[in-house]
């Protein structure tokens, strides 16, 4: 019998070659995948409940009560979707029109400024298949793949064989990791290690543009030109590169434009990509999705007369500026991943979550319904971090909702 | 991987000869290759060395885990990437469309496999490692970020 493959939605590398073992309608075993999605795609540990104000209710009355604080909001939110299907990212941005609400998702702190470069044709970007096919050179910059995607390496970028890389990673590829410390990365990487201090990337951007373009590069901090030199070299001599950009990278600059110089000097002398390190599974569908309606990848707000869009409808400057009254939380846990003065606003307003497992935010919200997990218990589709477009279909049954029925119902309520 | 200069130093470097090994660097080495165990030092079972103590035996598995090729995976470290997987020569000789090229293996008769995001070795007797004629192969041991393999 053909083996069957499903799709990890682990992180947004989406790995489609998952085998899978179902005992008692529960995944009893994941094989191909690696420990991170084997613990999305394994039972959670505290699956969700829907609750109004910590008491347990029928996802009828859950949805009832969540559809009454949204109407009777002024400015209320949408925040997440990273880790929900593209059907139900479209259904949300549909009721955040119907709404006239701010919606915004995690790129907008973390991913947002790459994705919006491409989406806008300013930087070059590739597939992971011909980065498998064809690349010699990978850049991780500011990246740790052995622990944010732990198959990056394996799937796609250094170790496997591919159409014109036949003689494998140790004569074939060469990874390098520029980073702040040394990673588990950066020790696959061995000697292509560019360790640098924090907030010096910019400057070494500039000394690879300035080696790049045969002059003698130089950096305040601890890193002679000669290995700049050796550095810009291998760039140089990539017949197809590919710089893997990280939080790390995006974190440390001011805007994109450092990264588009680069890409551009990069391209004048030799042949490079750039790829996003995407952590949630579908965080660049999102983007995508709400490019197509408004144009922009996040932070908007419709309108009356259209769509508002610009910092000031980020989600951390809606938090801090108080600017909104009610918060619909899809599939992300806020509470966790923002800076604790901001998160805790969040307490001051009714918080709805939609999530299979209970998280922080979902834990203190005044709604909580519990949602089927994309991936093992429904499907639909996802863009992977590189901008394709997969397929997911559900490993098992479950009678539990997916968050685009949630939405669909919240929807109808209104 | 761990080396015997890393045990060296959590030993009491007394070369004190309880143990019956001419030294502790002796000791290290007996240690790293499984003809002793940790509790084959008497010195480090006092309580001045309990830290070191435990720090060694979380470092050293029994050889009693290890496979016929001498392989130990620590469960503990392994991620699951799959790097091994695919770096590996065997696998790539008997499977270059599936776990040669990045996918999951598509033929039974690959050594290394991810299991529940846990690497497990099958057909040991493929092992470079294996039987008179082993090699000293380290595909797997360079290739794992987090030293979750070694060989003893």
């Amino acid at each position: 019998m053909e083996q069957e493959y499903y799709v990890c939605t682990g992180c947004a590398l989406l790995c489609d070659d998952i085998e899978i073992e179902v005992a008692d309608g529960k995944i009893s075993r994941v094989n191909n995948a690696c420990l991170k999605g084997v613990a999305r795609l394994k039972e959670c540990e505290k699956p969700a409940e829907c609750r109004v104000d910590g008491n347990n209710v029928s996802m009828d009355e859950a949805i009832k009560e969540a559809a009454g604080i949204l109407k009777n909001a002024d400015n209320p939110l949408i925040f997440g979707m990273g880790n929900s299907t593209s059907g139900a990212q479209k259904k949300a941005i549909g009721i955040a029109k119907k709404l006239n609400a701010y919606i915004d998702d995690t790129s907008s702190f973390c991913q947002g400024p790459v994705i919006e470069a491409i989406l806008g044709n300013r930087i070059k970007t590739c597939t992971l298949e011909e980065v498998k096919d064809y690349g010699d050179v990978t850049v991780y910059w500011g990246a740790d793949p052995s622990n944010s995607h732990p198959r990056h390496l394996s799937k796609y970028t250094y170790f496997p064989r591919g159409k014109e890389r036949q003689r494998g990673w140790e004569e074939d590829r060469t990874a390098i990791c520029i980073d702040v410390r040394k990673s588990d990365t950066a020790i696959i990487c061995a000697d292509k290690f560019y360790q640098i201090p924090p907030q010096a990337d910019e400057e070494l951007i500039d000394a690879l543009i300035a080696a790049l373009s045969g002059k003698v590069p130089k950096v305040s901090f601890g890193m002679g030109p000669k290995k700049i030199l050796e550095l810009a070299n291998l760039l140089k001599k990539a017949k197809f590169g590919t710089i893997c950009v990280g939080l790390g990278l995006i974190y440390s600059l001011p805007d994109v434009e450092p990264l588009v110089r680069l890409m551009e000097k990069l391209n004048e002398v030799s042949n490079f990509h750039l790829i996003p390190m995407v952590g949630q599974f579908n965080m660049r569908g999102f983007d995508h999705n709400l490019h197509e309606e408004t144009g922009y990848i996040n932070r908007a707000k419709f309108g009356e007369n259209g769509v508002e869009h610009g910092p000031q409808c980020s989600v951390v400057e809606l938090l801090r500026t108080k600017s909104v009254d009610a918060a619909l939380v899809i599939g992300s846990d806020p509470m966790s991943s923002l800076p604790g003065s901001i998160a805790k606003e969040l307490s001051g307003i009714p918080v709805i979550t939609i999530d299979p497992c209970v998280t922080m935010t979902s834990a203190k919200a005044k709604v909580s319904i519990a949602s089927a997990t994309t991936g093992s218990d429904s499907g639909g589709t996802a863009i992977r971090m590189d901008g394709v477009e997969v397929d997911i279909k559900p490993m098992i049954n479950t009678n539990n909702l997916s968050d685009e029925e949630i939405l669909s119902r919240i929807m109808e309520a209104l | 991987m761990t080396n015997a200069l890393e045990i060296y130093q959590l030993l009491p470097k007394t070369n004190c000869k309880e143990c019956g090994k001419a030294s502790c660097m002796a000791f290290a080495a007996a240690l790293l290759s499984r003809e002793v165990t940790v509790d084959d030092c008497p010195p480090l079972k006092e309580d001045k060395f309990k830290e070191n103590y435990e720090k060694l035996s979380g470092m050293i598995k029994p050889a009693g885990e290890a496979s016929e090729s001498g392989m130990i995976v620590h469960e503990d470290k392994c991620i699951g990437c799959g790097n091994c997987v695919v770096a590996c020569p065997v696998n790539v000789a008997e499977d270059p469309h599936g776990a040669g090229s990045g996918k999951a293996p598509t033929s039974e008769n690959v050594i290394l496999r991810v299991e529940d995001g846990v690497v497990r070795l099958s057909n040991v007797n493929q092992c470079r490692r294996f039987g008179k004629n082993k090699i000293m192969c380290n595909g797997c041991i360079v290739t794992c970020p987090t030293k979750a393999i070694e060989f003893v």
